[in-house]
């Protein structure tokens, strides 16, 4: 973090007018940038009454802690939530597992090809997915998976992305091939190595690997929205649009609901926040 | 010639990257190929597909909303790259000064990229209303002004879309953040004994220490914004008069709402092969202005 390197600090740090106008300008960007989630918050709380008032009130009164409640009932909720999670969790260990399957073999093993591989691999992360959405649609409607999670899962239980095999392999080659090599003349073979020395060494980076795919499949729109047609399989965010398009939208339960919808999220940042911020610096600023 | 040895060792490193193999093949490699064969057909999917050669090709040159979607994507990236640049290498230089709860507004630099496309294009839905939303209420009592009814008016949808997407500063500002904090401070130390000015360290140093960064930023804000869909399909679906119909949404409705799988495949295609060009007209002209710490590369 380049903390160690003592600051020399010629003038009185604390108050110095440039210091005061640094502050203000973090601030206004902070509330800036916040104030549609602050707003979203508020008038998830307003009833009817309060959310028609003019001008506006910021902070709504009385508070309807109930809007939590009644929202969820309006569409199934509980379902797209339900579908939201069974997606999100198969996907989030078919990433983890299999990009580090993946990572394991481009980092440990010298193979025909291997350059060329991981310069594909690398270039599906650039590749994007609208590309070839429409071969998938077709290529999946053929194996009958069309409103069904398997097209979204599968994928994941295929080396995930591009983008984690690549945060992995480059997190693998850290560490020292001596270890391996004393766990081979011990006996383990490269499975073994895989999971009883590089799994366990790597838990950091897999936890990254983990809340990105947590994350993204969470919030994911355009899959889910090509794939799944019938409400019964919707995800949240599809169950967002849908609400959202309903003649004579209620605001207040519509916030509400986004706010739940960001919830698993906000909650997974602000605990894993290091992991996360490591992982996104990983990949613009090591080679 | 072929050792037991290296024969294990193949054996073993093709075993691990199976996974992604199959799936390069079956979702990368062979929907590039095939979406180019699908693309000389019509095809509904529902009834067989009919050869057609270059006539979806050729249909593309003369479709308005074809080029409507070029030119809405192409100001869209234009404004929104830079800005995202600046505003992302501005935060990101703000929260490197050692302030008191520099860390706090971190965090809230980046809540924004942590709600989803979704939630985000809801909120601001909601804050553009013409009639009962903040940002008009704002105007009219700060400044006066009765403001225009933006996500309904073919003027203001766009702009609107634009700055709803600057908010998502986060994981470019956090590339910054990191890279920023790469540059040996000495040679700042070297810059303050010289007597170099705040800008003069900026151009001199902070700049050309940080160009790999801002390629790489660049390529991928690039990439991010021509595969911009979620905003416009919630707040807009690409109206009024197709103001806002960006490349991505034109190429769903296509394969999706009408069902000509064979013409979105030959939009496919043509994003394909954008996306290549620029890929390496960006690559290429990045030698002059990336400076690589250890000499050329």
């Amino acid at each position: 973090m380049g903390h160690s390197i003592p600051q020399i600090q010629k003038k009185h740090s604390n108050f110095s007018p440039i210091r005061i106008v640094l502050y203000v300008i973090m601030i206004a960007g902070g509330v800036i940038l916040i104030f549609p989630i602050i707003w979203m918050l508020m008038t998830a709380l307003k009833g009817s009454e309060s959310l028609a008032a003019y001008p506006p009130q910021l902070f709504p009164w009385p508070v309807m802690w109930r809007n939590f409640i009644d929202a969820l009932k309006v569409l199934p909720f509980a379902t797209f939530y339900k579908n939201s999670l069974i997606v999100t969790i198969s996907c989030m260990i078919g990433d983890v597992l299999t990009s580090a399957l993946v990572a394991y073999g481009f980092s440990r093993f010298k193979f025909y090809g291997r350059d060329i591989f991981f310069i594909l691999v690398l270039s599906t992360m650039l590749l994007p997915l609208q590309v070839t959405i429409v071969p998938r649609f077709i290529l999946f409607r053929r194996f009958g998976w069309v409103d069904n999670f398997w097209p979204i899962i599968v994928p994941a239980f295929l080396g995930g992305s591009g983008f984690y095999i690549f945060l992995l392999r480059q997190f693998f080659l850290g560490i020292p091939n001596e270890i391996a090599d004393a766990a081979k003349i011990d006996g383990c073979g490269p499975f073994g190595i895989f999971w009883r020395l590089y799994l366990p060494l790597s838990k950091p980076a897999l936890a990254t690997i983990a809340i990105f795919s947590f994350m993204y499949n969470w919030n994911d729109f355009f899959v889910p929205l090509v794939f799944l047609n019938s409400k019964e399989k919707y995800t949240v965010q599809l169950g967002l649009n849908l609400f959202m398009d309903q003649y004579n939208v209620d605001w207040s339960y519509l916030m509400a609901n986004a706010i739940m919808a960001t919830l698993p999220c906000f909650i997974i940042f602000f605990f894993a926040q290091r992991f996360f911020i490591q992982g996104i610096s990983m990949t613009g600023v090591k080679e | 010639m072929f050792s037991k040895a290296k024969f294990k060792e193949n054996l073993w490193g093709y075993l691990f990257i199976m996974p992604w193999l199959i799936g390069f093949i079956l979702l990368w490699g062979g929907p590039v190929v095939s979406s180019f064969i699908i693309s000389l057909y019509r095809w509904s999917i529902l009834d067989p597909p009919k050869w057609l050669g270059t006539k979806n090709y050729e249909r593309l040159l003369t479709d308005q909303l074809f080029w409507q979607s070029l030119k809405v994507t192409g100001i869209y990236i234009i404004v929104v790259v830079p800005g995202l640049l600046f505003l992302s290498l501005f935060s990101a230089m703000l929260l490197n000064q050692k302030l008191r709860g520099v860390r706090l507004f971190r965090t809230i630099y980046y809540t924004p990229v942590v709600v989803s496309g979704v939630v985000l294009a809801v909120a601001w839905l909601w804050l553009l209303s013409p009639d009962y939303g903040f940002v008009n209420y704002f105007l009219r009592t700060v400044f006066g002004i009765e403001g225009p009814r933006w996500l309904n008016s073919s003027f203001w949808a766009l702009p609107s879309v634009i700055v709803v997407s600057l908010w998502r500063i986060g994981t470019t500002m956090v590339i910054f953040l990191a890279g920023l904090q790469e540059i040996p401070s000495q040679l700042y130390e070297v810059a303050d004994i010289d007597g170099a000015k705040p800008l003069a360290k900026f151009r001199y140093i902070t700049l050309p220490m940080l160009s790999p960064v801002i390629l790489f930023n660049v390529f991928m804000l690039i990439i991010e914004s021509f595969q911009v869909f979620t905003p416009v399909y919630v707040m807009t679906e690409g109206g009024p008069h197709y103001s806002t119909l960006m490349y991505v949404l034109y190429l769903y409705n296509n394969a999706f709402v009408f069902l000509k799988m064979g013409y979105a495949s030959a939009l496919a295609w043509v994003f394909f092969m954008i996306m290549l060009v620029f890929s390496v007209i960006l690559l290429k002209s990045s030698g002059r202005w990336v400076f690589y710490q250890g000499g050329e590369k």
